[in-house]
């Protein structure tokens, strides 16, 4: 049976892909979906209670009539055009984290696996990037390099690296004594291109399925750290930092922090999801109870 | 006429839908009396698993048996509970596997599996259970049967752990024993012994055996009657010598002339002139440290001294353990040798350096054992047999031109090439090992266990494909094996390789009809019968 049949046929992965289809769409689509500017302040509309109508007046004076689906904030802005934005946001971080966790943590790993006198040093420096709590790292990575996308991405990305790495080195540990790894140095071919062309997409099954829990962590992360007041500045909607702003008042305008965890709980579900869904279906083990 | 044991009629097992055939096994019927031995053979696949599964009542749920019956001394077994078959097993049936290892607890010491099986079967007493233990411990020839008790199956050679699964298959001696390739994992000294052994249990309590095998050789030793199935179906079903001496059915006949005989073929003309691949004094010592940093050392291989020259086949020759490997990796420099000499034709690289030695790789070549792991998954087999050409320096049209021929040769179809692994069989995977490896234009190629993971018809094929590219290309050939059949069939000389060193080597025929060393006499007697 063909692999997109046989991962189709996984309702985990279906489910999981389907929700991240919305999502995505929803991302790409927001401009037309009766958004306005997710930073524009009306003072005349300050914690609007959830599917109000009004008129919106916009930064250039204009105003538009507006449904405010979701309220508004304590500065009067759309929560419903910020989360929506949001998800733009937590989607790249999600996505741009899991692959350079996976890239970085791959080379590393390969090294680390193929190289006796690399695997010493390499492997002691990830153990000792283990031993500090990943959050901690983030936010202190976060605030020695100051808040950007890509910064945060790669302080989300870089206490995931150990443990790529760790899963990597053990694939490749295996993988180097495979007949045809030796068969390939036997021809001769170049370290760098056996690494490349046979242990790497050999491994790549496992990996995959490491990213997408990777990429649902990172939601969460990035969530927290804008919660902490560490992640994108403000300007930059994120459910995170929209929770954040909300949390002072949350017991008596609770939708700011509602709406976006309604989000942002079946995202994070579905990543794990179609994570699951990949490994049952990918990793032989597990092929036996999925059948 | 007594009942027999086990007899069982028109069994059919269907295979889920999608499978290559139908059924499992179809239309199978045998019977076996008190103290008779039915030997069922046949290739991979053939359904013989399946059918002693199905007596077990340990089918994979995917399988159900649709037609016929089983019964065991009179009971019919694929009518009973579940509860009534988990209570034959080991008392009714004994069981024995091919691989020791998987079959035993690796955390559990095997005094306390034996007990396990006499607490679910017996209400004996604590006392009377360790005696039946030493006694049965001590009657499946385990030396030391108190230490025995008290060891981890990790602890105890190959052979000792089949002993070990034997002793549990027979300690509450089962009217029916059954075994499933019990020696295809074993070396073939210790096989001969095993084979012993089951033979010496079975007359002394009188079980009849039914012995699954692929081997025509131990057919040969231990039949009283023989089944030969092929794909689910029987093939020809009738006493030992009468199946063997005058098969009446094609494919009986057929699979009795694949079989490797023990005697050596004509001797070609001797090959002279330089040696395109030699060890000299070749070793390899293996130092670990342990916790307080003494160091101890493991002598893998022990000053190894050999050639191959144009046009020769040289075999090497030894048990598990013997070094043979060692050496094949040396002599292809997958690994460096501690001490000694290789030469590649003139050039001597036993401590070259990768770099250095890359541009000599393609001069010698190597076949691996297993088809399953020598060609890399993920890359479609045109690919993976232009890899060396392209290497040293072919371009990629005059490569995959070469490819094309190369199919040809190892008589493969051409549009093979844009195909993966997966959808080649076994035998073919290795003609497309062999086609990689002849890519880079080689002159000494080096096959270590290249036929044994395969069923003998096709390693028959296999073994006439070496022989016929050897004669078009001249090449030299070094066979590491460790089936003496193929070696006489295959090697012009043979070396004998024992603990690491090289102990006896010489023109095939000689080594054969007058081994010199005490251990190659050994090793040849131990060689499951020739099927005279």
């Amino acid at each position: 049976m063909a692999l997109h049949t046989r991962l189709w046929r996984n309702s985990a992965f279906r489910f999981g892909v389907l929700v991240l289809a919305v999502l995505l769409a929803l991302a790409l689509t927001a401009p037309l979906l009766g958004t306005v500017d997710p930073s524009a302040m009306d003072s005349a509309h300050i914690n609007t209670a959830a599917g109000e109508r009004g008129e919106f007046a916009l930064l250039d004076g204009n105003s538009v009539a507006h449904r405010f689906w979701m309220g508004t904030d304590n500065f009067g802005r759309d929560i419903y055009s910020r989360v929506l934005y949001g998800t733009r946001t937590s989607l790249l971080v999600a996505s741009f984290t899991a692959v350079v966790a996976v890239a970085i943590g791959a080379l590393l790993g390969m090294l680390a696996g193929y190289f006796r006198a690399v695997d010493a040093v390499l492997m002691r420096v990830m153990d000792g990037l283990m031993a500090i709590p990943a959050i901690l790292l983030a936010i202190a990575l976060v605030a020695a390099l100051g808040a950007t996308l890509w910064t945060v991405v790669v302080a989300i990305a870089i206490p995931e690296i150990p443990r790529v790495t760790r899963l990597v080195r053990s694939l490749v540990l295996t993988l180097r004594e495979e007949p045809f790894v030796e068969a390939a140095r036997a021809l001769a071919t170049p370290t760098p291109v056996i690494l490349w062309r046979h242990v790497l997409p050999n491994a790549m099954a496992p990996l995959i399925v490491q990213g997408t829990f990777i990429a649902a962590s990172a939601v969460l992360t990035e969530a927290i750290l804008s919660f902490l007041g560490l992640g994108l500045p403000a300007d930059v909607p994120t459910w995170g930092n929209i929770m954040a702003e909300g949390r002072v008042q949350f017991t008596q305008y609770p939708s700011n922090v509602l709406f976006p965890a309604l989000f942002l709980v079946p995202t994070v579900l579905a990543i794990n999801l179609l994570g699951d869904g990949l490994r049952d279906v990918l990793d032989p083990k597990f092929a036996k109870r999925a059948a | 006429m007594t009942e027999p044991v086990l007899l069982v009629e028109d069994l059919g097992v269907v295979l889920p839908a999608g499978a290559d055939r139908a059924h499992a096994v179809q239309g199978i019927s045998l019977s076996i009396a008190a103290g008779k031995t039915l030997c069922v053979v046949g290739e991979s696949g053939s359904g013989k698993s399946v059918m002693a599964t199905t007596v077990m009542g340990l089918l994979p749920r995917e399988l159900r048996p649709t037609q016929g019956s089983i019964r065991l001394k009179g009971e019919s077994l694929l009518t009973a509970s579940a509860q009534r078959l988990r209570s034959l097993r080991g008392q009714a049936m004994g069981m024995v596997f091919q691989e020791p290892m998987t079959a035993l607890n690796p955390v559990m010491s095997c005094g306390d599996q034996i007990e396990e099986l006499l607490k679910t079967h017996t209400d004996w007493s604590a006392a009377q259970r360790r005696t039946e233990i030493l006694r049965v411990l001590a009657r499946v020839k385990l030396p030391d049967p108190e230490r025995m008790v008290r060891s981890y199956p990790h602890q105890l050679s190959g052979g000792q752990r089949q002993r070990i699964v034997i002793a549990m298959a027979v300690i509450l001696k089962p009217a029916l024993l059954i075994c499933d390739e019990p020696t295809t994992a074993l070396d073939v000294t210790t096989q001969k012994e095993v084979l012993g052994l089951i033979n010496e249990l079975q007359s002394e309590q009188g079980m009849a055996v039914l012995f699954i095998t692929h081997d025509m050789g131990v057919v040969a030793e231990i039949a009283d009657e023989v089944l030969v199935m092929n794909q689910g179906l029987a093939v020809e079903y009738g006493a030992c010598d009468a199946v063997l001496k005058r098969p009446q059915m094609d494919y009986t006949r057929m699979l009795l002339a694949s079989v490797p005989g023990m005697t050596p073929p004509p001797a070609r003309a001797a090959c002279d002139g330089s040696a395109l691949l030699r060890g000299d004094k070749v070793q390899k010592t293996y130092s670990s440290r342990d916790w307080i940093g003494r160091s101890r050392q493991t002598h893998a291989l022990q000053g190894a001294t050999l050639a191959v020259h144009a046009g020769e086949t040289v075999g090497v020759v030894g048990e598990s353990g013997s070094g043979k490997s060692t050496l094949a990796r040396c002599l292809i420099r997958l690994i460096a040798p501690s001490a000694g000499q290789v030469h590649w034709g003139d050039a001597e690289v036993a401590q070259l350096l990768e770099g250095r030695l890359r541009p000599l790789r393609s001069q010698v070549q190597v076949v691996f054992q297993d088809p399953n792991r020598s060609l890399n998954p993920r890359r479609r087999v045109g690919d993976s047999i232009i890899e060396g050409a392209v290497n040293f320096g072919a371009t990629l049209e005059d490569a995959r031109r070469l490819a094309v021929d190369l199919m040809d040769k190892v008589r493969l179809p051409r549009e093979g090439l844009l195909r993966y692994p997966s959808q080649f069989s076994g035998g073919q995977r290795q003609r497309l090992a062999i086609a990689r490896a002849l890519a880079c234009k080689p002159r000494v190629l080096v096959a270590d266990e290249a036929v044994s993971a395969l069923d003998v018809s096709v390693q028959a094929q296999i073994m006439q494909l070496l022989r016929d590219i050897q004669r078009e290309l001249g090449l030299g050939l070094l066979f590491i094996t460790h089936d003496l059949r193929v070696a006489a069939q295959l090697c012009d000389r043979v070396i004998v390789m024992h603990q690491g060193e090289i102990v006896e080597q010489g023109p095939t025929a000689r080594l054969y009809a007058q081994p010199e060393h005490d251990y190659t006499r050994r090793l040849l007697a131990a060689a499951p019968g020739a099927i005279a």
